[in-house]
């Protein structure tokens, strides 16, 4: 579903991708993890279609990007720890908007679907600028799931929600993961959240994947002991 | 609307404009600093009748370039507080169509508040602006003003310096539009014979279609990282 060979990115003389291979197959639930400033978002940017890749192979669903970076977006769904939602309008008003701009047959319909899906649906003439902080992280997951995407991808989702938000969050992503064939690829420092919900573990470090791993690999290690192990040795 | 280009440019349009009716920031914040802009002409040039008479255009325009900046800087730097600008981007269409749903929008903010501040600019200064060569004239330096505004607010909205750097990046290639539509405004006003006015016309019209065509065609390179 995702193929990611020799991935190179660069900001002026800063490399911060170095030649990173990277592969999702479809039902694959990947957590991304690595310190900060390791590329973790900068990656999933160039995943996403947002920033062009200064050399190497994307391919996501069979399509390349950044050639064919339109056929990509309309099979993507993107959460990052911003919610991508306008506060002056209502959460139904956001999703239509969206589901205008990614014309979608029927938009009612799905719109009222997403919103059940995430707990929502009573909820749905408030203004996004009155919701918590965890409500508009549901709602951002809403909008991400409203075209059906084969490919998610969430960038650092849990950021600033308190631990009843993350729990219901945690709800909401095994719904979305398990709703049809889906590839996801997550990105977080939330290291116990990600043992609980991914199928395999990467460790991302300056730029590279230095470790790879799936829950029945980690053994009797935990997924801390892992973590560190790979950093270690990629030092 | 069947076609999904157009639905897409029409949903930002509706969207902008659905945001700001509801939240009212923007317009009476460019009225206010226009009407602002108008009156501090007006006592500046409270004693000299024939220059007031004879700045007219100008004064007009100052006005409209300055309300529009404001405008310009405020609609782009919400899409990029809230992270909406990749959301924007991340839908799958051509996205030149984003632009053209925010040239519509800014367009219309644009439009409401000359709407506005020139029956305001005639009451205060006695002058009347109800010309339709002037209407056309607004409307088509309008057009100029913010084809080029949503492309380099694009551009700046992605830097720290964003409020500093569009009027710095903005002006100086928007200023054949201003100096166009100043001369065509005066010719205008002085009831100049047309063929004194049309090279003008000619130029509004020339640079619009320029700037929209090249707009349409480097937009996706100006948004992406």
């Amino acid at each position: 579903m995702i193929e990611v060979t020799k991935l190179v990115k660069r900001f002026g003389a800063k490399t911060i991708l170095r030649g990173l291979n990277f592969t999702v197959q479809p039902g694959e639930f990947v957590a991304l993890l690595g310190p900060n400033g390791a590329g973790k978002t900068t990656f999933l940017r160039i995943l996403a279609s947002l920033s062009r890749p200064s050399l190497g192979v994307v391919r996501i669903a069979g399509y390349n990007l950044p050639a064919q970076a339109a056929a990509v977006r309309r099979r993507l769904g993107v959460v990052s720890h911003q919610p991508l939602l306008y506060g002056d309008l209502t959460a139904a008003e956001n999703l239509a908007f969206y589901a205008d701009l990614y014309d979608l047959p029927q938009p009612a319909r799905r719109i009222e679907e997403v919103l059940r899906l995430v707990g929502l649906a009573n909820r749905h003439r408030d203004l996004v600028r009155t919701f918590s902080r965890g409500m508009q992280q549901r709602l951002a997951i809403a909008r991400a799931v409203l075209h059906n995407p084969e490919v998610m991808l969430f960038d650092e989702p849990y950021t600033g929600l308190d631990q009843d938000a993350s729990e219901m969050l945690d709800t909401v992503l095994k719904n979305v993961a398990t709703q049809g064939p889906h590839a996801v690829v997550m990105t977080s420092h939330d290291l116990a959240r990600a043992e609980n919900l991914a199928t395999r573990f990467d460790v991302l470090s300056r730029g590279q994947i230095v470790a790879s791993a799936t829950p029945a690999q980690l053994g009797s290690n935990n997924l801390l002991t892992f973590y560190k192990q790979a950093l270690e040795k990629a030092a | 609307m069947k076609n999904p280009y157009l639905r897409a440019v029409w949903a930002v349009f509706r969207k902008d404009l659905a945001a700001e009716f509801r939240s009212r920031e923007l317009i009476p914040a460019m009225l206010v600093f226009a009407v602002l802009v108008v009156l501090i002409f007006y006592f500046a040039l409270e004693l000299d009748v024939k220059a007031r008479t004879a700045i007219t255009a100008g004064a007009l325009w100052v006005t409209f370039s300055f309300a529009g900046t404001l405008g310009l800087n405020r609609t782009m730097s919400a899409e990029k507080d809230q992270g909406c600008l990749d959301g924007l981007l991340l839908a799958p269409l051509d996205r030149s169509a984003i632009y053209f749903g925010k040239f519509f929008s800014n367009l219309a903010f644009m439009l409401i508040v000359e709407v506005i501040v020139i029956p305001a600019y005639s009451l205060l200064y006695n002058i009347n602006l109800f010309n339709r060569g002037l209407l056309l004239v607004t409307l088509l330096g309008s057009v100029g003003y913010v084809a080029v505004g949503v492309l380099l607010a694009s551009m700046s909205v992605q830097t720290r310096t964003r409020d500093v750097l569009l009027p710095v990046l903005l002006f100086p290639l928007v200023l054949p539009v201003i100096v166009a539509a100043v001369k065509a405004s005066g010719g205008f006003l002085a009831a100049d014979a047309f063929t004194e006015i049309s090279p003008w016309l000619n130029l509004l019209l020339v640079y619009d279609i320029i700037f929209l065509a090249a707009a349409f065609m480097v937009f996706d390179y100006v948004v992406e990282e």
